[in-house]
């Protein structure tokens, strides 16, 4: 059956409700409207008003109060409605629910799942594309996971909201309408959703080996497809998980090829590619034939929609990075 | 208490429960009903020119709207937040404010801009996707419109303080400036609105904050955003005015929002004017708003059109007839014509505008990828020159 990632994302958040009453979902317009997205759509009709609740406009006050609601057992499932708009929150994130077990020693664990649509490529206005994932990623404490399939948003949201550590969940908000023939029963049971904190090598390949997540995917895929034509047969990892980060996954991968190009629309600077690429060189080093090259967005606030075409990276961009290996013996 | 000594215990009785100056909180109280002027007594003494300028602004107004929604749907504009409805807010924000005066506008203000004399494409251009913003906050006094909700209202406050602060320095160059932040009834829930009315009141800085009440954040209702007897009333516990109005009546609108900007500009402090209004369209064209209010809500809410109830006054004051009604909505399609034009063929954005103006001198990393992207412009247009030839062959 044709499933998009918004459906697979909303049967991720019904059926961990079914399962575990504990599971309650917080944020603005969650209720009757089913997000702005619809991935909560007809959550609040199942399970009621409150355990679908539509909060105050305050994102700090929904995350302070997950954090309450996790201290007494809860497991609390925020949405922050846009990337950008998740910032007030970040006080709370940070000093809060990252710190939480280390603070009490151990004792206080929190279970909050703060889901943030990422990304962009939609033609959305300032403050609606942000990819903030190097500041979640930065900060210890945090599990970091990111989709970039229909199977994976509904395993990865699933093993998010059982996990007993905080997990921000990054969905690619342009991958929201990508579609794969997909049923949840083919992960009913536990040993098949996917594990948080593994990478998974989505096209087997020689020359040269893609590392990417999220957002960046399809465009990696689309680059080791046109690299044919040049002879290159290139690899793609998908990370799924920036924290935990799959080191034997990714190195194996890389070492198999002795090239590797990190992929991401993030900024570079101080972005997750730099801490991969580090990783890379660090652990692969004398199997590498090139310098690891980054191919991501611009040092730049992210762009209006009329710009933004330049900004993300593109077939061309990853083709001239891998060019760029140093091919000629 | 009992290891104390009662001759040296402290008075528990009457000890001083206040380390400030209290105030009485009867002044600050907003009125239980909302101002109205139209069908009072008080509207016969309203200014006749200004009651006939309300009208053709709102007029003019409501065209904007449409012809921006019209954009909208021929894929000329990225997204549009309709004021439809609040355009009273929208246009006497703009009108009471002086030359030396600031405006903070949310998203949902393109209105109030334009209002304010700024061209509508350069309002737009936000919304067209073209730049983050496109007129010149200094030459107009309006900041860049906010996305993130409620962040202008601490803005409003550090300009208005760092006014007075300049006047008392140089005396000769004060000028007596008020500004206005506009903030949406969800937008109060933020805590920088809070903070901006805590500094406002500790500072005493000349600002106005004016909520738009329109009793929805896209889908939820005021009733899930606020327990407070009216949103005016958060004015008193930060000491400052709180006043609550008819938004879609347009001489309340003007009246009160008068009085709060020279309340605040004669030196007395802030004032937090509660308007209570609707959007008539849905939050934006991306948005069902089936989802969560009834049509019948919708026409209850359009039998009390900020421009209906203003005509139909009119008329009944004997300021407008339908020669008058004809010519006001002639300028309106000037208006829209005028934007139709200003919308065809606009320059699209220069691609080497990314890197420009993220720093007041581009760093070396900003400059090499600059060249990088030119590079690759560069390439793509001699490939497609190429291509054209081959083609022509
Ligand atoms: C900090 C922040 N959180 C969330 C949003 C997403 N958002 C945009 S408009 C809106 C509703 C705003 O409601 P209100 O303040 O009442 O203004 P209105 O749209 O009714 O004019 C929301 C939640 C945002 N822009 N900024
Ligand atoms: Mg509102």
């Amino acid at each position: 059956m044709s499933t998009t990632m918004v459906a697979a994302l909303n049967t991720a958040l019904r059926d961990s409700m079914r399962a575990d009453a504990n599971v309650h979902v917080l944020g603005e317009d969650v209720g009757a409207l089913g997000g702005v997205f619809r991935v909560t759509d007809g959550l609040a009709a199942e399970f009621g008003a409150q355990r679908c609740l539509d909060t105050p406009l305050a994102e700090a006050g929904i995350l302070g109060t997950a954090v309450g609601m996790a201290m007494y057992g809860l497991r609390p499932v925020v949405e922050m409605q846009f990337d950008a708009f998740a910032y007030p929150a970040f006080e709370q994130v940070f000093s809060h629910v990252a710190k939480m077990r280390n603070r009490t020693g151990g004792r206080m664990g929190l279970p909050i799942t703060i889901r943030v649509p990422y990304g962009g490529g939609v033609g959305g206005v300032e403050h609606h594309s942000d990819s903030s994932e190097a500041y979640y990623a930065h900060t210890p404490g945090l599990h970091v996971v990111t989709p970039a399939t229909v199977a994976d948003s509904y395993g990865l949201l699933r093993s998010a909201i059982a996990s007993d550590d905080p997990v921000v969940f990054l969905e690619p908000k342009r991958l929201y309408w990508s579609a794969a023939d997909f049923s949840p029963a083919e992960i009913s049971t536990a040993a098949q959703v996917p594990p948080i904190g593994r990478a998974m090598v989505r096209r087997p390949g020689t020359s040269a080996t893609l590392l990417t997540y999220g957002p960046s995917l399809p465009v990696c895929l689309e680059a080791a497809a046109a690299a044919r034509s040049e002879g290159w047969d290139l690899a793609v990892v998908d990370l799924r998980s920036l924290v935990p980060f799959d080191d034997e996954t990714v190195c194996a991968a890389v070492r198999a090829t002795g090239r590797a190009v990190v992929v991401h629309e993030a900024a570079g600077f101080a972005g997750v590619g730099a801490e991969i690429a580090a990783r890379v060189t660090e652990r692969c080093f004398h199997h590498l034939a090139a310098p690891v090259l980054r191919v991501t967005g611009y040092d730049i606030p992210y762009p209006p929609p009329m710009l933004e075409k330049h900004h993300l990276p593109s077939v061309d961009r990853i083709l001239d990075a891998v060019a760029r290996l140093q091919w000629e013996q | 208490m009992t290891v104390l000594d009662d001759s040296t215990a402290p008075d528990l009785v009457g000890p001083p429960n206040s380390h400030g100056p209290r105030r009485d909180p009867a002044p600050l109280l907003p009125d239980p009903e909302p101002v109205r002027i139209l069908g009072t007594p008080a509207a016969k003494t309203f200014d006749a020119e200004l009651q006939r300028e309300l009208y053709r602004r709102l007029v003019l107004g409501r065209r904007f709207n449409q012809q921006a929604t019209t954009l909208t749907r021929q894929g000329r504009l990225a997204v549009y937040p309709a004021s439809t409805g609040q355009e009273a807010c929208q246009i006497t924000a703009s009108m009471v404010l002086r030359k030396q005066d600031w405006l903070f506008p949310s998203y949902r203000d393109t209105l109030a801009v334009v209002a304010r004399g700024v061209r509508p494409l350069d309002a737009l251009t936000l919304m067209r996707g073209h730049a983050h913003s496109g007129y010149d906050s200094y030459e107009h006094r309006i900041a860049p419109l906010s996305t993130p909700l409620a962040t202008q209202a601490p803005h409003a406050v550090g300009l208005a303080h760092a006014a007075r602060l300049r006047a008392a320095a140089d005396p000769e160059a004060a000028e007596e400036l008020v500004a206005l932040a506009l903030v949406g009834d969800g937008g109060t829930s933020e805590g920088d609105f809070h903070e901006a009315l805590n500094f406002a009141g500790v500072l005493g800085a000349p600002v106005v904050f004016l909520v738009q009440n329109n009793g929805y954040a896209i889908s939820v209702p005021l009733a899930s955003q606020s327990a407070a007897p009216t949103l005016a009333h958060k004015a008193v516990g930060y000491g400052i005015v709180g006043r609550l109005v008819d938004g879609n009546d347009a001489l309340a609108m003007h009246s009160v929002l008068s009085a709060a900007v020279e309340h605040a500009r004669s030196g007395r402090g802030p004032v937090l004017v509660e308007a209570i209004t609707y959007r008539l369209d849905a939050h934006t064209n991306a948005d069902d708003a089936t989802r969560y209010r009834s049509a019948a809500e919708v026409d209850a809410w359009r039998a009390r059109d900020p421009l209906t109830l203003l005509e139909r006054h009119l008329r009944a004051a004997g300021l407008l007839d339908d020669a008058g009604v004809a010519a006001t909505a002639r300028a309106a399609e000037e208006l829209a014509t005028e934007i139709r034009t200003q919308f065809d063929n606009p320059p699209d954005p220069d691609p080497d505008s990314l890197f420009t103006h993220v720093y007041a001198t581009p760093t070396s990393q900003l400059r090499e990828q600059a060249a990088e992207l030119a590079a690759r412009l560069d390439a793509d247009a001699d490939a497609a020159a190429d291509d054209a030839e081959d083609e022509a062959r």
